[in-house]
């Protein structure tokens, strides 16, 4: 079950997996995702599914490595299995003809807007992708994105390629040159917000992929409860997606560094396991 | 009552009616078997078992068990079995007990419940058998039936001989059930003793449901649910885990695959908060987050186990039921040095086992009561340091017939606390009802169904458990299940 068919090092520290899991690869939808747990003894962490194919029953997901759980996802090889796998979970994108989209990615994120880029620009919207990171060597994923996108913008913070400079920066020029009916933005938690301040005087729907903690992945702990316009939802059930400017990130990201400190410890104990 | 559970009693009292039985009655009078005293269960120092997660409880030995089954009178009409959701025929192998027949006492119970080790342990008998037995009516001190039954289900398993029902031949018929806990499992060993082909499957890692992401290690033993769940495997039924239906494939796409019956006995999983300020401060906890990371994730063994559950140092449990009984005790293991009860009502109308309180009392678990939080007050980090509560007093019954609880103006204090759980109760999970078209909902978004039957408005499609009842008990969704087991199998084989 949930074997590993192939695995990318896409760009350091960034990896991509397919998994066999026909069972969800039948029925996923852009922006769900998948809880996983790499063995007998692990969490159970939320990874976004980024691509998939229902005919080989795969699921491809691409991941950050930050702490021991993603630490030990990384170290599988392309034959190993994982303990447990399941979904699709969560409320898919909404995706309907909107007009122009622009769609951003940053991080791992870049490869879970892939699936909503698509899914847009099927639906026959105009499609404007704009890919987020520091350098160039950490870009991934051009080609497929150029595939379903209109235009394909890349954005480091160096210049290495592309637009140089700040994301909020290059949010506006896009705006500014042409009318936005919606924005998905993929990604770190900063990014989501940084890019909902950006649109909100502009009154253009931006849409986020929120990435709270996360045990069951079935709306049954509660730990994922992030607040919208005033009011406790359920990242796991009543999202992941939600309007970036109902959000608050004060809130979100205090949530997530919760565990900071075990975080740490953890890391700390897989390191002595790996060494004896 | 329905023909089919006369029809057992009527089988129970029969049974008292063998040779041995009347024999065995005859060898003590009743008057002195009144005056057996009731063995107290062994149980470990408060002391020591409050820093770990052992069993509690150590169960009776055979000695025990054998002077504990005289006091049960055999009563000629035994409302011990009234007062049980699955109908245990008790007098029958309580007194295979007295004789020492322990393995077919074991036997006895498993006709009628596919998990006795887990009943034993955490069924509220003083509220149901224990609570209807002749002898806690003479004397006010029933016969521990709870007591016995864990023993008899613990001494078959130890002795290594467990036996699996005959099955009878293939029907042919395809019954999928929702959810692994209590009431799914126990369909499932009715329906596959019944011939059907059961596939259960369970959205979590591990079967068991509430059995093991809700009740701690040092109540029941995960080592035992899996052992019983095992047993279920043995006798022919399929665990698919990691799918969750609803979103993995719905009920109507599995219709397609070919299941010809459904049972949703997919729990109580949506939990339920106190709409305070402060609530989603870090360090509040939902008692399913709080319970699952313990229980099931192991957090208590992080960082060998990678989920991790903070160690506080005050902890504050809001609810007085047994499941904040089970957060309370548990905090109280993860070395917090004051761990205290938050309730809204006074002891006596605490919906928790009275042992569960026992047992909290005897760990240093503090009560406070007539308190309900008002907000919770966060630290610069957005970390709980502070509940703000206010006194209550009872005033007039209300719907469910215990004293409504009235805030005391002006009574308003604060407790310094750095962990709060939220154990006031849960509600049904919503993924099936939301999933599901033409399932009628009620309005706590239980599913709808007939009681006589368990049968919900769509055909072939059952429930029961907490998402019909909300938040009850182990042996109630049993209870529930059986029933439905009964309509189920009658449903399938009329079908063409």
């Amino acid at each position: 079950m949930y074997k590993i068919i192939e695995k990318r090092m896409v760009v350091p520290n960034i990896h991509s997996m397919k998994i066999s899991a026909p069972a969800v690869a039948k029925k996923c939808l852009p922006g769900q995702f998948v809880i996983v747990m790499v063995d007998e003894r692990g969490e159970r962490i939320p990874l976004s599914i980024a691509d998939w194919n229902r005919e080989e029953g795969l699921i491809t997901i691409v991941f950050m490595e930050v702490g021991s759980s993603t630490r030990k996802l990384a170290k599988l090889k392309e034959g190993d299995e994982l303990f447990a796998l399941a979904g699709p979970l969560g409320s898919p994108s909404e995706i309907s003809r909107w007009g122009t989209v622009l769609c951003i990615g940053g991080c791992y994120g870049i490869g879970t807007i892939y699936p909503i880029s698509r899914a847009l620009k099927e639906e026959g919207n105009k499609v404007i992708t704009l890919l987020e990171a520091r350098s160039s060597f950490l870009l991934y994923w051009q080609d497929k994105l150029k595939l379903v996108s209109d235009e394909l913008l890349l954005l480091t913070r160096d210049g290495t390629v592309g637009l140089k400079g700040h994301v909020t920066t290059a949010i506006k020029e896009i705006i500014e040159r042409e009318k936005i009916d919606r924005v998905m933005v993929n990604g770190c938690t900063f990014l989501l917000m940084v890019a909902s301040e950006t649109t909100r005087p502009f009154g253009i729907k931006t849409v986020v992929s929120l990435n709270p903690i996360m045990i069951d992945g079935t709306g049954m702990c509660g730990v994922c409860r992030v607040s919208i316009a005033g009011k406790t939802k359920f990242a796991c059930v009543d999202g992941p997606d939600f309007d970036g400017h109902e959000v608050d990130w004060e809130t979100l990201l205090m949530r997530r560094s919760a565990y900071l400190k075990e975080e740490l410890e953890s890391l700390r104990f897989l390191q002595c396991e790996e060494i004896f | 009552m329905e023909e089919k559970n006369r029809a057992e009693l009527d089988r129970i009292k029969l049974a008292a009616q063998e040779d041995w039985r009347k024999e065995l009655k005859k060898k003590i009078p009743t008057k002195e078997r009144m005056k057996i005293e009731r063995i107290k269960m062994p149980e470990r120092e408060p002391e020591e078992r409050n820093q770990d997660f052992f069993e509690v409880n150590l169960g009776l030995s055979e000695e025990q068990a054998m002077e504990e089954a005289r006091r049960c009178l055999d009563c000629p009409n035994p409302q011990c079995v009234l007062g049980c959701p699955v109908l245990i025929d008790i007098p029958s192998f309580i007194k295979l007990i007295e004789i020492g027949k322990f393995r077919e006492a074991a036997k006895k119970i498993k006709e009628t419940n596919s998990l006795p080790a887990v009943c034993g342990r955490v069924c509220p008998q003083e509220l149901q058998c224990e609570a209807q037995c002749t002898v806690f009516k003479a004397t006010g001190v029933s016969v521990a039936i709870g007591n016995l039954e864990r023993f008899a289900s613990d001494w078959e398993r130890k002795s290594g001989l467990v036996e699996i029902p005959s099955i009878p031949p293939p029907t042919g018929k395809k019954v999928a059930v929702i959810g692994a806990g209590p009431a799914g499992l126990t369909l499932a060993g009715e329906m596959v003793k019944m011939g059907h082909q059961v596939t259960i499957f369970e959205a979590l890692h591990y079967p068991g449901g509430v059995l093991v992401y809700g009740i701690p290690e040092f109540r029941l033993p995960k080592a035992i649910v899996y052992e019983e769940v095992d047993y279920l495997k043995r006798m022919g039924v399929e665990i698919i885990t990691n799918f969750i239906v609803g979103k993995t494939a719905t009920i109507d796409d599995l219709r397609k695959d070919g299941y010809d019956a459904f049972f949703i006995g997919s729990g109580a999983g949506l939990p339920m908060f106190m709409e305070v300020e402060g609530e989603n401060l870090n360090g509040v906890y939902s008692a399913n987050e709080y319970l699952t990371r313990i229980n099931l994730m192991r957090g208590y063994d992080f960082p060998r186990y990678d989920t991790p559950v903070p160690r506080a140092k005050r902890v504050a449990v809001i609810g007085g039921g047994n499941v904040a009984m089970d957060c309370v005790r548990s905090a109280k293991r993860l070395g917090a040095d004051w761990a205290c009860i938050i309730y809204r009502r006074s002891k006596k109308e605490m919906p928790a086992r009275i042992e569960e309180i026992k047992h909290a009392e005897e760990e240093g678990i503090e009560f406070i009561f007539l308190t309900a939080p008002v907000r919770l007050i966060g630290d610069e980090k957005g970390w709980v340091k502070e509940i703000e509560c206010i006194k209550m007093e009872l005033g007039e019954p209300d719907s469910s017939g215990r004293r409504r609880p009235i805030p005391v103006k002006g009574s308003e204090f604060r407790i310094s606390v750095d962990l709060v759980v939220n154990a006031i109760g849960q509600r049904p999970n919503p993924l099936i009802p939301l999933t599901t078209q033409g399932l009628e909902i009620g309005k706590w978004g239980e599913i709808k169904v007939d009681w006589k039957t368990m049968a919900t408005s769509l055909p072939g499609v059952y429930a029961g458990g907490d998402i019909v009842r909300g938040g009850a008990t182990v042996i109630l969704a049993m209870g529930d299940a059986r029933v439905a087991a009964r309509a189920m199998n009658d449903y399938l084989m009329n079908q063409s």
